[in-house]
């Protein structure tokens, strides 16, 4: 396959940025995107020039490193799916693509295609663990957690943290990351006694890291790789308005 | 107390509030006008009568006021998230197509807000204003003929068409925003989640098509 790149560059964050073209003719349909995004980098390396820089780690789609717009799309055409877990067969011989980075106010670019993310990470830091002390594992059964509850956990839990959820929102919000790790902690009893202050740390963390309101588009939904329900959202608006109504301090 | 106010949560809650409490409103406002359909003489007696009666009422006049403040809140609330929202988008992406995976009114609640809000400046100007502050010529009763009023201004094609573009954007302003206030408050269970969406369009399909035959039936009749 031939195909024709148009690739965001930039140099860091405080120089502007603009596309270049690239074209990669050795393109086979089995590859990744990022191995088409390696084959590129080997070119330009062999010819002098400086390869593009993309977040990439595990290549299976769990750790949440990779993340590109491509044509406009969180982690490109498919829904539901990483930059690394794209293969060249969702696209034609001949197409051209548009890279470019997740675009948010809250996450600066560091160089390329490569963002920083910390602003996800402070917002954990701020609440999204469990803090009372546990002392030695006890015994497994003395806490019994039913298999629905230990699945719907789960499915919360599942968010990798790629940030796609913010590029996709025409506001930049991080309520479903947000509210997937809140909800993640509240489904289970050693993550419950802390709810009421967890939810409030992490709400205004979110405030304070310049992301937007969630406006309800559903749009993260779509493109989160885990697919990741738009409930927890919901699920984030009900303990910060009970932990804020009901809760004495 | 102040990152409270300023609490993306706490203004959409807001927002959800008064914009159900302006939902609940069109209901009414809807049942009331639906008394401009009666047979002509019947209609203006019966309009006028009722225009008296809300204009006299002081519960009435009270709830106004609540709605006064709804209007404006829900306004200044969307001025301020729409800022939020333009400084944590930062650079613009060159190439867009996120709209793939969302609704189009859920995309464009601001664009439609501005036609309603344009809409009700001049829904108040003709009608509200001239019955308040203006001179109107009396019906039989001794109430001020405010059917008539209507029932010529709807003589005007330009004018239905206004009305008819205006209370489609309301619609589709509806069709997101009923289930979405919702979500803003916090119902997170999917059974009652999924419920709350189809009764909401119900409810935006409805009030849209009894608002819109209002005026076409009127310049038809007339």
């Amino acid at each position: 396959m031939k195909i024709y790149l148009k690739i965001w560059r930039q140099k860091d964050n405080h120089s502007k940025g603009c596309f270049k073209d690239y074209t990669v003719d050795d393109v086979n349909k089995d590859m990744s995107f990022l191995e088409m995004l390696d084959t590129l980098n080997l070119k330009l390396v062999k010819q002098g020039e400086r390869p593009v820089e993309f977040d990439h780690d595990c290549r299976e789609g769990i750790c949440g490193q990779c993340g590109v717009m491509i044509n406009g799309i969180a982690h490109g055409p498919l829904k539901n799916t990483t930059t690394c877990q794209l293969h060249m067969r969702s696209f034609k011989d001949g197409d051209t693509i548009y890279v470019e980075p997740f675009k948010a106010a809250a996450f600066p670019i560091v160089r390329d295609l490569k963002i920083n993310r910390s602003a996800l990470d402070r917002i954990i830091t701020s609440g999204g663990f469990v803090a009372v002390d546990t002392g030695q594992a006890p015994e497994a059964n003395s806490i019994p957690i039913t298999y629905q509850e230990a699945e719907s956990a789960f499915d919360s839990a599942a968010c990798i943290g790629c940030g796609a959820c913010v590029a996709s929102c025409k506001n930049s919000s991080a309520a479903l990351f947000t509210g997937a790790k809140i909800t993640h902690l509240e489904l289970l009893p050693q993550g419950q006694k802390e709810t009421h202050v967890r939810v409030t740390e992490m709400v205004e963390q979110m405030e304070k890291e310049g992301f937007g309101h969630c406006s309800n588009t559903e749009a993260c939904q779509v493109e989160c790789p885990e697919n990741i329900s738009v409930l927890n959202i919901a699920r984030m608006n009900y303990e910060y308005n009970k932990s804020k109504l009901l809760v004495k301090k | 107390m102040m990152i409270y106010f300023k609490n993306a949560l706490t203004r959409k809650n807001l927002m959800a509030l008064t914009g159900l409490f302006l939902s609940f409103f069109l209901i009414i406002h809807l049942l009331g006008n639906l008394q401009l359909l009666l047979p002509e003489k019947e209609a203006q007696l019966q309009y006028n009568l009722y225009s008296h009666f809300l204009s006299g009422n002081i519960v009435i006049k009270l709830v106004s006021y609540v709605l006064y403040a709804c209007i404006l809140l829900h306004t200044l609330d969307a001025i301020y998230l729409g800022i939020k929202s333009k400084k944590a988008n930062g650079p613009k992406l060159s190439r867009d197509r996120r709209s793939r995976a969302s609704t189009w009114q859920s995309r464009n609640m601001m664009f439609l807000g501005i036609i309603i809000f344009l809409f009700l400046v001049i829904h108040f100007k003709d009608f509200w204003y001239h019955y308040k502050f203006g001179e109107l010529p009396h019906d039989e009763n001794g109430n001020k003929d405010l059917y008539t009023l209507v029932v010529n201004a709807f003589d005007s094609i330009w004018y239905v068409i206004l009305y008819s573009v205006s209370f489609l954007a309301l619609g589709f302003h509806l069709l997101h925003g009923v289930a979405s206030a919702h979500r803003s408050l916090g119902v997170y269970h999917p059974f009652y989640s999924k419920l709350i969406r189809i009764l909401g369009y119900l409810f935006s399909i409805l009030i849209t098509l009894g608002y819109l035959i209002i005026p076409i039936i009127i310049y038809i009749k007339h």
